[in-house]
C-alpha cells in the first residue's frame, strides 16, 4: 500500500477474505488481486460503459434470433422434425416434467434475457449520471442471473445430444444454433469489458451524501486500528 | 503476514456486497442498509453455514435417485431402453465418441459429488476453525463455483434429445425421472455455492494472528 495511492483511493475489504486494503489506481487493462487471498478486487478494462453497451445490444438481437429460429433439424426415413429452445423445454412439459422443463427455460430463456435488460437498463442510465439509486438493485439482479445464463452448457448439450442422435437420423445445424454459439461468446464478454465501479461512482446516494460522509470509513482508522 | 492484516470485521466495518461500499455501521448486529444502493449490510452472510448445510444436504439426497433413476426412456416398435446418466456415459464410450463420453462422465458424474464432498469439506473445516491451508481452501471454494454450472450439462441433453426424437410411431424418447432429480442436485449445490460466505474461510487466520501479535 504505497503512501502515493493513500488519500485518492477509498480503502475497501475484499470480497472473499475481508481484509482491508487500498486499490491503486489502475493502467487501462490493469487487475488488482487481494494481497492475501488472491481474489481479483478490481480491473480496469479500456472503455468500462460504451463497448458493454455495445455488446449487450448485439446480444440481444443475437438473443431473439437464437430463440425464434430452429436449433436443428432432423430427418429420418422420410420423417422430419425440428426444434428450437423452448420447442426443448415444451417437449419436456408435455412429457410431464414441468420441474425440469421450468428450470430449462430459466436458464436458456428467463436468465440471460433478465442478465441483458438489466444490464442494458443499467448502461443506458450511465450515459446521463447521476444514476437514480435502485438501478444498483437493478445491476445487482442481474449480476446474479449471470451464472444461470448457460449457452456454453447448452451449446455442449446439444453436441452430445446431436452425436448420440447421428447414429439413427440425419441432423443438420440450424441458424439457431449459430446464434447460441454467438451468445456463448457475446455473455462472457459483456461481462469482461464491463466494470461496476464505474456505475457506482455515476449512481446517487440512497441516503444522501450528508449521511453517507457521516457513514463513510475514516481515512485514518487503520492507524488507530493498529 | 505482519501484523498489518487488518480486515473489514475487525474494524467495524462492514462491505457492502453489493457495490462494496465500506461503511461503519451504528450497530455491528444491525448493520442496516448500504447508504449508496441500499442492500442488506452483512459483517458475514447470516446463517451461511445452516443454510449451505441445508442446501447440500438436499442436494446429496437428491443425487442417490439422480443416479439410480432413468433420464431418458426410448421407445421404438418393441422396445423400450430406459438409460441412466451412467449408462449414457457407457453408451458414449461404447459407439466410439470417447472424449464425449469423458465429457459427460466429469460434467455429470464426478462434478456433482466433487462438489458435495468439497463444500461439506469446507464447512466442516469452518465449524472447527481449521487454521491451516486458507490458499488451498479459497482455491477449492473457487473451483465449486466456477465448475458448479457445467453439471447442467445431462439436463440440456436429455431436453435437446427428447425434442428432437419423436418421430412416432416409429422411434420416439421420453424423459425419465432421474432428469428432475439431476436438475435439482445441480440447483441445489449452485445455491449452495453462493450462500457459502468464504469470508468465514480466512477469519480462522485473522484470529491466529491476533493471538500471536
Amino acid at each position: 500500500m504505497s503512501d502515493a495511492a493513500r488519500p485518492s483511493q477509498p480503502l475497501m475489504a475484499c470480497q472473499e477474505c475481508d481484509l482491508l486494503q487500498r486499490i491503486p489506481a489502475l493502467p487501462v487493462g490493469g487487475r488488482a488481486r487481494c494481497a492475501r487471498c488472491g481474489f481479483l478486487l478490481a480491473a480496469r478494462p479500456r472503455d468500462p460503459l460504451e463497448l458493454p453497451l455495445v455488446l449487450t445490444l448485439t446480444a440481444l438481437i443475437v438473443f431473439i434470433v437464437a430463440n425464434a429460429m430452429p436449433l436443428m433439424d432432423l430427418a429420418a426415413v422420410g420423417r422430419y422434425s425440428s426444434t428450437t429452445i423452448l420447442g426443448g423445454a415444451r417437449q419436456m412439459w408435455l412429457d410431464g416434467e414441468r420441474i425440469t422443463a421450468m428450470i430449462v427455460v430459466f436458464c436458456a430463456v428467463i436468465a440471460p434475457a433478465l442478465y441483458l435488460l438489466l444490464m442494458l437498463a443499467v448502461l443506458i442510465a450511465a450515459r446521463r449520471p447521476p444514476l437514480p439509486h435502485w438501478s444498483g438493485e437493478l445491476l445487482r439482479w442481474g449480476l446474479h442471473m449471470q451464472p444461470w445464463a448457460m449457452y456454453d452448457v447448452m451449446l455442449l448439450g446439444i453436441l452430445v445430444a446431436l452425436i448420440k442422435i447421428a447414429q439413427l437420423a440425419t441432423v443438420d445445424p440450424g441458424i439457431g444454433l449459430f446464434a447460441m454459439g454467438l451468445l456463448a461468446v457475446l455473455l462472457p464478454a459483456i461481462a469482461v469489458t464491463f466494470d461496476a465501479r464505474e456505475v457506482w461512482k455515476r449512481v446517487a446516494w440512497k441516503h444522501g451524501d450528508d449521511l453517507a460522509a457521516a457513514a463513510f470509513a475514516d481515512e485514518d482508522h487503520l492507524e488507530r486500528g493498529r | 503476514m505482519s501484523g498489518a492484516v487488518v480486515t473489514g470485521a475487525q474494524a467495524g466495518l462492514v462491505s457492502c456486497e453489493t457495490c462494496k461500499l465500506l461503511t461503519r455501521p451504528v450497530h455491528p448486529e444491525h448493520a442496516g442498509h448500504c447508504p449508496r444502493c441500499g442492500a442488506t449490510l452483512e459483517v458475514r452472510r447470516v446463517q451461511s453455514l445452516q443454510r449451505t448445510w441445508a442446501l447440500i444436504i438436499a442436494a446429496a439426497i437428491c443425487y442417490i435417485p439422480a443416479n439410480l433413476l432413468p433420464v431418458m426412456v426410448s421407445n421404438t416398435f418393441a422396445t423400450s431402453d430406459a438409460e441412466t446418466i451412467m449408462g449414457g456415459v457407457v453408451y458414449l464410450y461404447t459407439s466410439g465418441s470417447w472424449p464425449l463420453a469423458l465429457i459427460v462422465l466429469v460434467a455429470s458424474v464426478m462434478v456433482p459429488l466433487g462438489k458435495l464432498l468439497a463444500l461439506g469439506y469446507l464447512l466442516v473445516s469452518v465449524q472447527r476453525g481449521t487454521a491451516r491451508g486458507h490458499h488451498e481452501r479459497a482455491r477449492l471454494f473457487r473451483i465449486v463455483v466456477f465448475i458448479g454450472r457445467w453439471s447442467m450439462l445431462d439436463v440440456f441433453v436429455a431436453t435437446f434429445t427428447v425434442a428432437l426424437v419423436q418421430l412416432q410411431p416409429l422411434m420416439s424418447v421420453l424423459p425419465g425421472a432421474g432428469v428432475l432429480f439431476f436438475a435439482a442436485v445441480v440447483v441445489l449445490t449452485m445455491l449452495a455455492a453462493e450462500t457459502f460466505d468464504p469470508r468465514l474461510l480466512w477469519d480462522s487466520a485473522t484470529n491466529m494472528e491476533k493471538h500471536d501479535g
